[in-house]
Order: structure tokens, then sequence, then C-alpha cells
């Protein structure tokens, strides 16, 4: 470094290397100093006013951690504040829906709206591990998109059906029927299903009357005992015959044979078939109580618009 | 070596440290740039404009809607938007191809607040010298109450900014309403304020070091130049070598170039450049140097021109290319109809009701009792009219079908989408193929009387065979 500058009035910096090779001054511009300093500043106040700096172990009485800032703000207590704001928005439509029916709720269509969005989550929750995410069902468990019921379909059956749960029950007919019986009798329910009840073979009737079928299937082979003056059936959640929609799928011989001769819902019979919806009521043997009745009167709502209400 | 550290001595950066005071003169582009500025008056007055008995240019963000004059678009039309922008990237890359820099020389927010903020300066503190002198003179109450002064009229004017870009979003009517009584809310505030600040940070301070440093579009609009743009530029070989008027000495003889070496151009520069070494990254073209120099050459009796619009091209004496023989200004005024016919169609057809369909996956089709086969839609309908409608809809498709759900017109209020669930359902026999297409239409009839309608093509379901 040269003792004494050799370019006076030139802006270098005072340093020198092999007599003329020297560094010029190029400061930054001002108002960059400026905001350097700024955001420093910016920087601390920050770091005062919020959550931020770590704390050594044995400065903190809990042990480690970091400076809480002197505003008092955390995510958890934000996050707080946003599930508070939602839970006021849904607390207006709730509070309206507690007072009302499901029928009511479906005569409105805003708050159907919120019905069904709300209760697609709890259907995801409770409901579709059986019956599948929209309703389409899965082999064993009932579609519930279609205009299918055994237990019918209307907004109160429905609720009865969540609430209540429904086991039904068919014996097994292994020991009752030949195999030729029940091969008849398993064609007949596919020539039934095919033509709507039109094309059912003299036979398989005579069984199907024969072997008490009609007890449960009644006299018209569509699931119905009887019917009540003001409309609605009287049934024990026997399968209409008539119709084209298998309970158990696939459907057809193979899978009509085997419910005939092993039941449904039968302890002691080793192949029978399983179907139980569990009851999510308050009522007894319920999964304990798992859903609030303005819940499955939700449910009710969304099942009932998934495509075969009644 | 020398001659590099030479250049670096003299090429000064202007990095803030000194405020420039530029001289004010007038001439014809002084002139201009009054009338280019003159149209930010829009800025401050358009919000009052009414139209149908509303603010005639509203971006309503709470709502959704923004309202240009008699039509609303919603956040559905945006497409418009990038098309808009696309629309004005490119109007800025023609006119500095052509032009250089003449948004910033003009029209620019920065040069135009600046230009009113130092206005103003002069009107109070004097000129160029007078500032000077005032900047460095002790404080007393003389210089207190200029500059008290001078910064509330500042902070005034940016209130002023950010009053008038808050009224285009919230309404002119309610803001002032609303705003002087503690009516708004906080983002109205926050805007206000973050507006004031800014408008008298910027303008008032920074000026011109905003231009050099933090402006991304003077970088861009740097390297969009060539040899046959036309700038304000000093003709060098006309000008040079420079010197002063000589008492006594004959105008026919001289030695000396036009340039009269005054520096005035300099002077009026209110970027600090000198424009005699050449064109560089400061000159934002406001032209002003020309009218300075211009004054100067009529003065000492010269042609007038020694600073002037040319291009490069033209300076060294090569031949100028006549503009429409350039690629470029080709292509980017194909761009330029491109997006704008774009803008034109998207406005003249917004409709007014946009329907969307949604088929339900889950399942894809359901079997009924009767063997038919059903298909579950959620149709989501637009309403984009100002008024709440009742809409039909109706369903075709090849073959026979009911269509449940859309017995009673659908209620839609106006700015809303409203969801519906629709079933179509095919009988067995009539279904010919594992997909048919169908389509749906929403028919409604707006309060004029006129019907409208939208269609959308979905398909409908059903088992493979
Ligand atoms: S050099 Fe001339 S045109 Fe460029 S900014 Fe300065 S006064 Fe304006
Ligand atoms: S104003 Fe014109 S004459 Fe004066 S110094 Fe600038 S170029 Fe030269």
């Amino acid at each position: 470094m040269a003792e004494h500058n050799p370019f006076p009035g030139e802006n270098n910096t005072g340093h020198f290397w092999d007599d003329n090779i020297r560094e010029l001054n190029n400061p930054p511009p001002q108002w960059w100093m400026i905001a350097l300093w700024a955001s420093l500043a910016w920087f601390i106040l920050y770091g005062i006013l919020y959550p931020m700096f770590p704390v050594l172990p044995w400065q903190s009485q809990e042990g480690g951690g970091f400076t809480k800032g002197i505003l008092g703000w955390s995510s958890i207590k934000e996050y707080e504040q946003g599930v508070e704001q939602v839970e006021e928005v849904r607390a207006q439509y709730e509070d309206q829906i507690a007072g009302m029916s499901a029928e009511e709720i479906l005569d409105d269509p805003g708050l159907t709206q919120y019905t069904l969005a709300s209760a697609k989550v709890l259907f995801g929750d409770y409901c579709s591990a059986c019956h599948g995410s929209g309703g389409q069902g899965n082999p064993g468990y009932p579609v519930l998109a279609d205009d299918n019921w055994l237990y019918g379909g209307s907004l109160a059956k429905i609720q009865e059906s969540i609430t209540n749960g429904r086991k039904g029950a068919m014996t097994a007919h292994k020991d009752i029927l030949t195999e030729a019986e029940a091969d008849t009798l398993a064609n007949w329910v596919v020539e039934m299903g095919e033509t709507q009840g039109e094309g059912g073979s003299e036979a398989g009737w005579k069984l199907y009357n024969e072997k008490g079928c009609n007890a449960c299937h009644g006299a018209e082979a569509n699931g119905v005992l009887a019917e009540l003056p003001d409309g609605s059936i009287v049934t024990v959640g026997a399968a209409n015959l008539r119709d084209s929609i298998w309970r158990f799928r696939p459907g057809g011989y193979e899978s009509a044979k085997h419910t005939i001769l092993y039941g449904v819902n039968q302890p002691a019979v080793e192949q029978t078939r399983d179907a139980v919806m569990p009851a999510f009521g308050d009522a007894a043997g319920s999964l304990d109580g798992k859903l609030e009745p303005d819940q499955i009167k939700k449910l009710a709502v969304y099942v009932h618009s998934l495509g075969g209400g009644q | 070596m020398d001659e590099l550290y030479a250049e670096a001595h003299h090429w000064e950066v202007n990095t803030g440290g000194e405020t420039i005071h530029a001289k004010r003169m007038p001439g014809k582009w002084r002139r201009i740039k009054w009338l280019a500025a003159s149209v930010w008056l829009i800025f401050f007055l358009g919000p009052y404009v009414q139209w149908n008995g509303r603010q005639a240019v509203l971006f309503d963000i709470p709502n959704r809607q923004y309202h240009l004059f008699g039509v609303t678009v919603l956040p559905q039309d945006f497409w418009m938007l990038s098309l808009l922008l696309l629309f004005f990237a490119i109007l800025l890359a023609v006119a500095t191809a052509l032009a250089g820099r003449v948004y910033c020389g003009y029209f620019c927010f920065q040069t135009v607040w600046t230009d009113v903020f130092t206005w103003i300066e002069e009107r109070l503190e004097g000129s160029p010298p007078q500032r000077r002198k005032l900047d460095k003179a002790p404080v007393d109450a003389r210089k207190l109450r200029i500059k008290v002064l001078k910064h509330a009229i500042w902070l005034v004017i940016g209130f002023l900014t950010g009053f008038s870009f808050v009224a285009w979003f919230y309404g002119a009517g309610p803001l002032w309403r609303d705003f002087f009584v503690g009516g708004a809310n906080a983002a109205v505030y926050a805007s206000v304020a973050l507006f004031t600040f800014g408008t008298y940070l910027l303008a008032g301070w920074l000026r011109e070091q905003v231009c050099f440093w933090l402006c991304p579009y003077a970088r861009i609009q740097g390297v969009m130049l060539d040899k046959s743009t036309v700038v304000p530029a000093y003709d060098v070989t006309r000008g040079e070598p420079r010197g002063r008027v000589k008492k006594g000495e004959i105008e026919e003889t001289r030695t000396t170039g036009d340039c009269v070496d005054c520096n005035q151009c300099v002077a009026v520069c209110p970027t600090g450049v000198d424009i005699r070494n050449g064109q560089q990254e400061g000159c934002i073209t406001c032209g002003l140097c020309i009218d300075a120099c211009n004054a100067v050459m009529d003065k000492v009796g010269r042609p007038r021109g020694l600073i002037r619009y040319a291009s490069l091209d033209e300076l060294e004496g090569e031949s100028v290319k006549p503009m429409l023989l350039r690629p470029r200004v080709w292509v980017y005024t194909a761009i330029l109809a491109l997006a704008l016919s774009g803008i034109i169609y998207g406005l003249s057809t917004l409709a007014a009701i946009e329907l969307k369909v949604l088929h339900e996956r889950a399942p894809l089709y359901v079997q009924l009792s009767d063997g038919s086969i059903q298909n579950k839609y959620t149709l989501k309908i637009l309403n984009k009219s100002e008024t709440d409608l009742k809409v039909g809809i109706s369903a075709e498709a090849p073959v026979p079908l009911t269509l449940m759900g859309a017995e009673e017109p659908i209620a839609v209020k106006h700015g809303e989408v409203t969801p519906a669930i629709v079933f179509i359902k095919i009988g067995r026999s009539d279904l010919d193929g594992e997909r048919l297409p169908v389509t749906f239409v929403a028919t409604t009839q707006l309060p004029d009387g006129t019907q409208v309608s939208a269609e959308r093509e979905n398909a409908f379901f059903g088992p493979s065979r």
C-alpha cells in the first residue's frame, strides 16, 4: 500500500498494487444502506414482537424452546381462531337444522346444500367403508344410490336404519331343499329379476309358495307383506325378487343359489351371508352412540339425495 | 490500462448521494410531458364517474365482481386479464423498440409524480441554486416553515393517491362515507397508509433512484433498444469539439463545433445524466434536454436539433430503415392485434349464464330396480347477470331419457354459482352403448325479455356389454 496517493483526485480507496493497479471506490447507493439498516432494525423489532430466538436450555424454565415475543402470538392460537370463525359460520346453519326435520331441510335449497356438504364428511367417516365413497355399495353391502330399499327409502326410514341398525335374516335351506329344488328356485329368481317378475316358471312359483318363501318375500315376491291404508308398506327387509337388483353381488344363478342354501345371518351355518348394518344412534346395542340425532338427520338427507330417495 | 481508469473516472454513477435539482425550462417536450401526465387525472377522477346508477368502473373484490361500465366481469372471465396484461406488455415492447423508454419519460407514475413533487418544490423553495442553498443553510424559522409546508403537501398528494386507488375497489361514495369516521375495514386503512407513505417516499425522496436501481422495467427496456430506435441523442459530429462562444469570433470561421458547453442539457436533466456521453442507463428519454439545447441554439443563432430525437443509425450517417420494414414492428403488432381481438371477443360474448356439468364418478352409473340405468350429475349454474334468475334445465341424448331433479326451474342469485343435482335415467333397452353423449341446456329469461341459454356436453355411462 502506497504511503501517499499517486492519483490525487481519483475516487480510489487508497489500496494500490504494482504501482498503478488500484481499487476504486464505488459505494452502493445511499438508500441501499438505509434499507439495510432499516431491515436490521425490523429484524430486531420482529424478534421482540414475535416468537423467534432460540433460548439456551438453562435459560428457560421449560428447558429449551424459544423467546415467545411480547405480542403473545402463536400459530396454534391463530389456528384456533380460524376454527372458531368456521364454527361461527356453521353455527348459523346448525342452529336452524337442529330445530328442523329432515323433510324440512330438503325443502330448503340453501340448507340442503349445507347439509350435503357437511354430511359428506360424516358419510366418508362412518358409511363409506362399507357402502363406498359415493354410496355405490360393495360386494355384500347394498348400493345406496339406487331406488331399491329393503327397509324403505323415505327420510324417516333411512334415519331409522342409521339409528337402530338393521339385521335381516333368512333361513338356510340346504337341509330343506333337494339339489334339484334349489336349482329350480335359483333359476326362478334369475328369471324373475330379468323379466320384472313376469317370467317366473310355474315350478318355481310352486316351490316358492310351498317352501314358505312367501312368508318373508310376500305373496307377490316383491318383499312386501302388506300395504297399510296410508300407503306405507310392511316388510321384514326381505329382498324384492321382481326387480333387477341383487342384494348380494354379483347376482345371477350361483349367487342366488348360495343365498338360498346358506341363508343370511345364520350363526349356526358356516357359509351364511353376513348382512349387518350396525346401529349408529343412541339406542341399545349401538356403537357407543357414535352419532348425534342431528348428524343422523344430516346423513339421512345425504343418503336420500344419492339417487334413490323416496 | 490508464484509459480504462480514465473512463471509470469520468463515468460517474448516480447513487443518490446528492439530490438532483433539475432546472425547469419551457419547450415543446415539456408541454407534451404535461399533456401525457394529465392522463393520470383519470386515476383521481375516474371513481366518481357513474354508469347506470353505479360506479362506472368498480373492482369489487369482496364480492368478486368487476364492473366495467355496462359489463360485469366475474373471476371466471379472468383469462381476459391475462390477455390484457399481454397486450400492455407488448405495447411497452413496441413503444420501446420504436422510441425507447417513452413510457418512462412521459407516462410512468414514478416520473409523473416526481415531476409534480419537484414542481411543488420549485414553487416553495425557488430555482435549483436557491434550493441547494436552502438545503445547506442552518435551520431557521423560514427554512422550517418552507420545509414543513413542502412535506405536508407531498403527504397530502400521497394521501390523495392512496385514497383514489382504494376508491376504485371500495367505491368512491362508500369510501367518503366510511373512511373519515373509522367505518372502513383494516385493509382500506392499510392500503391508504401504504400508498401515502409510498408515494411520499418514492416521489419525494427516492425519485430518479427508483429508475436507476429499483425499477425492473428500466432494465428490460434498456435491452429492447437497437440502432434504429429513435431516442433523444446528441449529434456528436455536429457538436464536437465543444467550446464556448468567444467574444468577437466570427461564426463562419470558428473552429469549435455547435455545442457551446453551457451545460444546460445537464442542468435540466431530472436524472442527472449528461446526454453528450451517449445513450446511457440513466436516461429516461424525457426530451427535456432537447428543449434546453434548442433554447440555447436559438439564442446563439445556430440551427436547432443538436440534441434531438434520432436513431443511432441516423447519427452515424447510415441509411434509416423505414418503420414498416422492421420485422420487430410486425411481430409485435401481430401479438397486439391477437391479444386485443381476444379481449374484444371475450367482452362481446360474455354470456349471462354459464353451465358446468360434473358427472358423478362413484358410482359411474346405478342400475335401478326396473333395470334402467341412472347417472348422477352436479350442475353448476353461474349467473353473471344483474338480477336473480330462474333457470330451466333440459337434457338431450340420441335415445329417450328421463331427467329428474330439474322439474322446477332452479333459482340462481346474481353473481353466484348454484349447484344442482340432477339424474338422467335411460331404459336398459334404449341404451345402445357403454357411453352416450348428453347435452345439457340451461335456459332463462332476462328481465328485459331476452332468452339466453348455455349448453354443456357431457356423457351418460352404462354397464359394459
Ligand atoms: S438525458 Fe435528456 S432525455 Fe435523458 S433523462 Fe436527461 S433530460 Fe431526459
Ligand atoms: S445544452 Fe446544447 S449547447 Fe449546451 S451543453 Fe448541452 S448540448 Fe451543448
